[in-house]
């Protein structure tokens, strides 16, 4: 045979099961996974909404700007919340985060403050300042830690060490689609003056300063921990279609050696016939 | 009497959403109750307990952080943790309210350490209180 004997073939093909072993493996894990995952977001979801709504709503019906919150200042200094994963091999979900965030960038230079190992790798290798690499497993970060990281922002927010405050984060469409987001959360900003409702005057108790003082903080911890579930659940759905296509190509990978296999058996097989007839009739 | 759309959502999920005739809850600067036609208003929430009055049962809940919003009669409570008596582990309180105390007793542990214990003991204080109303 013509090339590559049967031997180095059978290797290649042993080879290439294991592998899809391995992926096989991978995609079933990421699947009992995801389940658990799907659950939790489906859960947090209407937290997430609501949560955001109502601060709409009580920022859109303010009319006392004093608040720190709400002022936007001149300043450009952002600091972005990147949630991404532990481990590679899901496809593109940790690098469709990264190049959205360097896009923004350009623009709005600032500070990172990484969750997931893969967020503080890669933004240690592009040499970008950073917070705290205190939540570079992002597996274990807890709704818990998700309050305190916001107080944490929040404090170094009214200080004055940033003006904005942003999250990016892969938001959870279906089990198919996962779409990085990038969303502001602060300064708050209310909507455009026409769109706003009219004559509804809200009651702070005990007062506005007090009121935002204790609910932003919140509100940020509410957010974060959405969206580290969405990131979650999208982290495994990346990695189960990703590790899915690549058990099919190990399959037609095999499928094509497994042919060349039998036809270099069949040419050996052929060729020694040959030979024994042609030596026969010698 | 008048109810208002009541709606009290948690990080683990929804835990109620419908009518509703009234609201007691504890925010920073003390008890606030809510009926319909309430106000517009705001208020961060404390730890406490909480009643919601649906088809004139009273049912109690133990709610601790988050918010309480009530914009254009629609009334939301988007609490920290959220637990109705019926759901409360009353073990679970009692193991925790025991091992803050012990936390608090060390004459060894540091402020955070304190800090943490202090709003533990407080916790579980609120879930056991909260735990006797469960309906038998």
């Amino acid at each position: 045979m013509a090339g590559v004997s049967t031997k180095e073939i059978k290797t290649r093909i042993r080879s290439m099961e294991s592998t899809k072993q391995i992926t096989k493996a991978m995609e079933m894990v990421a699947a009992s996974k995801l389940r658990k995952h799907q659950n939790r977001v489906q859960a947090s979801r209407p937290y997430f909404e609501i949560l955001s709504d109502t601060i709409q709503a009580i920022i859109d019906a303010n009319a006392d700007f004093t608040s720190p919150y709400l002022t936007h200042r001149t300043g450009d200094r952002t600091c972005y919340v990147v949630i991404a994963g532990d481990r590679g091999l899901a496809g593109g979900y940790n690098s469709n985060v990264f190049r959205q965030v360097m896009e923004e960038m350009k623009n709005h230079d600032g500070v990172i403050l990484p969750v997931g190992r893969k967020a503080v790798d890669y933004f240690t290798s592009v040499k970008k300042p950073m917070l705290t690499s205190n939540y570079a497993v992002a597996e274990s970060v807890s709704i818990g830690d998700c309050f305190s990281m916001a107080k944490n922002l929040c404090k170094r927010y009214l200080a004055g060490e940033f003006d904005r405050i942003c999250v990016c984060y892969t938001n959870f469409v279906s089990v198919l689609s996962q779409v990085p987001e990038l969303r502001e959360l602060l300064p708050l900003t209310p909507k455009a003056g026409d769109q706003r409702p009219k004559g509804t005057e809200i009651l702070y108790e005990p007062d506005s300063e007090a009121v935002f003082a204790a609910i932003v903080p919140e509100y940020l911890g509410g957010i974060l921990y959405g969206a580290l579930c969405e990131s979650r659940a999208s982290e495994q759905a990346a990695r189960r279609s990703a590790m899915d296509s690549a058990t099919q190509n190990a399959e037609e990978m095999i499928g094509q050696l497994s042919l060349q296999f039998n036809r270099a058996r069949q040419a050996a097989i052929t060729q020694e016939i040959t030979e024994i007839v042609a030596g026969s009739n010698a | 009497m008048k109810s208002f759309p009541l709606k009290i959502v948690t990080p683990d999920g929804l835990c109620y959403d419908g009518p509703a005739q009234e609201l007691v809850v504890r925010t920073t600067s003390g008890d606030l109750g809510i009926l319909a036609g309430h106000i517009s208003c705001v208020a961060p929430l404390g730890m406490g307990r909480a009643t919601v009055m649906v088809d004139g049962v009273k049912k109690y809940a133990a709610c601790i952080g988050g918010m309480v919003s009530v914009v254009n009669g629609q009334v939301t409570l988007v609490p920290t943790t959220f637990e109705w008596a019926e759901e409360i582990d009353i073990h679970r309180a009692e193991s925790s309210e025991t091992r803050a105390k012990s936390v608090l007793e060390d004459k060894t542990s540091t402020d955070t350490d304190i800090k943490l214990a202090e709003a533990r003991l407080k916790r579980a204080l609120i879930r056991k209180s909260v735990a006797q109303y469960k309906p038998r």
